[in-house]
């Protein structure tokens, strides 16, 4: 391992010379994790999770990760990495579909502890029939905790955001966990050109005491919360307490935006804004959305993409704007449950211009056809099917 | 945008998933791009192994396996004979104007999918790869070699040179010292990296006489029409 010098985020993140690498998506999470300074790494396998776990498990066998263990669950590891996070360490864990709900009830109460921390996701199916692809209907339960959650479409996202949530959540007006989430294999187990900063820069160490809360005070939230639960007392105090914390908790998330400006260019990606027709996607479909865009742009189609990095805060105001005079637009998703045309629809005043798909789940493939098929009748083209 | 969505059908034991990473490594030598899906399911000899490749002289966005392909490779007669494939029939989702390459010394496509393929005026070259590969490299294991060689002859998409890169990179890897000097290697490494050498020049050989037979059957493709703007 080199002698790694500590440079300021902006300088890491925005400015430092960058070297295009071919690597995975799970190489990416590493990478990024290399260059984060962190302290300590708690994690459960599973797949396709378990990959960046071995892989961050060797930066700790280098010494770019101070410590590093194998938790016994993913209860507690989300649990472990709570209590590390809160003795002033700088964490990272990672998990998948069914591992993420096992953590779940630990990962939802970091907002409200105010923990910052940067979690992976890798997607996968979540519930019966058992299989390990990249269905994504797991993000829909991450959007109604308070947790920053943003969403990678290939394997430079995967490194940039990572590298970035560390601090972003730590930011003193956030101080919120973020999540990194992409689709498992598409992205994970695949090579991607990344363009990545020196190895021998790394970001400044955590600062404890850089904190909304100072961590030793046990008399003000979060500490205080913890030690005087709400539910000891009156059902008003109860009602109370929750509820200025929830007010403050998605507060902070939306504080993070400015961050999300600075470190990442925005919370979403427009392409052709003067556009018809637009896609709306998130992750592996706004690469599959950006490839539609490509295809329609060379037949002549004045079709865009807006492609949605950050799902919490959501770009309630941004996408309003982009689709202001938009015709139709697209939501191709990677679950059944389509949370982010949802999503959109709730921002606009006219949903129904909306097209609920496509959709493909169980992890299967989104072809770019499905897309360009739901292109074509949003602009009256009648074709005929043109494959086997 | 020259763009090339390939879906490679053959069995186990092939090499399908191998001239895949080879496919693509050449496209990454000549400087284009390529991407490929890695396929999880069982393998084992003779079972079906599908392998997806992207290949374009610009950046490749979407991901995951090629459903609406534009050129097929089938490396194993089985797989139109005895469906030995995870999609059938073999040209499901074929593209209009696509190519289908069949390792085959028969005719063996059914009438009414050659009315298919007809209709959606796909190209189709049958050569006897499996043979190619026992005549020239002694070794049916050369059949995929037979099969990119095709590939490359037909499509222009990469040299020679590129192509021997990609070998190098895939059977020689991180072992491949140019300047090594002999005498740091010792007679086992040195047997062992002859023996890699061999096949090396044999895969070689196969590709070349592929590339040959397009060219010599007029199967190259045309450069592509210049589209006024």
């Amino acid at each position: 391992m080199p002698e790694q010098r500590v440079v300021e985020p902006e300088h890491l993140i925005l400015e430092a010379p960058r070297e295009r690498k071919f690597i995975t998506g799970s190489q990416a999470f590493a990478e990024a994790v290399k260059r984060a300074n962190v302290d300590i790494a708690i994690a459960y396998p599973i797949t396709p999770q378990s990959e960046t776990m071995h892989l961050v498990g060797d930066l700790f066998a280098q010494g770019y990760v101070k410590d590093y263990y194998r938790a016994e669950e993913e209860y507690g590891a989300m649990s472990a990495i709570a209590g590390a996070v809160r003795g002033g360490a700088r964490a990272f864990s990672a998990t998948s579909g069914p591992g993420l709900l096992r953590g779940l009830e630990a990962i939802v109460s970091w907002p409200g502890h105010r923990i910052p921390v940067v979690l992976g996701i890798m997607t996968r199916v979540v519930n019966a029939p058992l299989s390990i692809q990249p269905d994504n209907v797991e993000i829909a339960y991450l959007l109604h905790s308070g947790l920053v959650v943003l969403h990678a479409e290939n394997q430079q996202d995967v490194f940039d955001f990572t590298l970035a949530g560390f601090p972003i959540s730590e930011k003193v007006d956030v101080y919120l966990p973020v999540v990194v989430a992409t689709e498992g294999f598409f992205v994970t187990h695949a090579k991607g050109y990344v363009e990545l900063p020196p190895e021998d820069m790394k970001l400044p160490p955590r600062d404890p005491y850089k904190a909304p809360v100072p961590p030793t005070d046990c008399e003000i939230p979060p500490a205080r919360i913890q030690r005087d639960a709400p539910v000891q007392k009156s059902n008003f105090m109860s009602y109370l307490i929750h509820a200025v914390w929830q007010q403050e908790v998605w507060s902070a998330n939306r504080r993070a935006m400015k961050w999300i400006y600075h470190y990442l260019g925005g919370p979403i990606e427009v392409v052709n804004p003067k556009a018809d027709v637009f896609i709306v996607a998130s992750g592996c479909a706004a690469a599959q959305g950006r490839e539609a865009q490509r295809y329609a742009e060379q037949e002549g189609l004045n079709v865009g993409l807006i492609k949605v990095k950050s799902l919490r805060p959501f770009p309630e105001k941004e996408i309003r704007e982009a689709l202001k005079n938009a015709k139709a637009v697209i939501v191709p998703e990677h679950n059944i449950v389509g949370w982010l045309a949802k999503e959109v629809k709730a921002v606009i005043p006219n949903s129904g211009i909306v097209v609920d798909g496509p959709r493909v789940y169980g992890g299967m493939t989104l072809p770019v056809e499905l897309i360009m098929e739901e292109i074509y009748k949003a602009l009256g083209i009648k074709r005929e099917r043109t494959y086997a | 945008m020259k763009r090339y969505n390939i879906r490679i059908a053959g069995v186990g034991g092939q090499g399908v998933v191998t001239s895949a990473h080879i496919l693509g490594n050449a496209m990454s030598a000549a400087g284009k791009y390529a991407s490929l899906v890695p396929f999880f399911g069982s393998e084992k000899r003779m079972a079906p192994v599908e392998a997806y490749v992207r290949a374009s002289d610009q950046p490749i966005y979407e991901v995951g396996e090629v459903v609406y392909p534009n050129v097929i490779m089938i490396y194993h007669p089985q797989v139109i004979t005895h469906g030995k494939s995870y999609t059938m029939p073999f040209y499901t989702g074929l593209k209009p104007n696509g190519m289908v390459i069949i390792n085959s010394d028969a005719d063996i496509i059914p009438d009414e999918d050659k009315k298919v393929l007809e209709e959606l005026n796909a190209r189709i070259f049958m050569i006897p790869a499996t043979q190619i590969a026992r005549d020239i490299a002694g070794t049916e294991l050369a059949t995929n070699m037979a099969m990119i060689g095709l590939f490359f002859g037909i499509t222009k998409l990469v040299t020679l040179e590129h192509i021997e890169k990609a070998l190098i990179e895939r059977f020689l890897g991180g072992s491949f010292v140019a300047s090594g000097g002999t005498t740091a290697l010792d007679s086992a490494i040195e047997k062992k990296f002859k023996k890699k050498q061999e096949l090396l020049a044999k895969n070689m050989e196969v590709i070349k006489y592929t590339i040959k037979m397009a060219e010599e059957n007029k199967w190259v493709e045309e450069e592509e029409e210049k589209v006024a703007t």
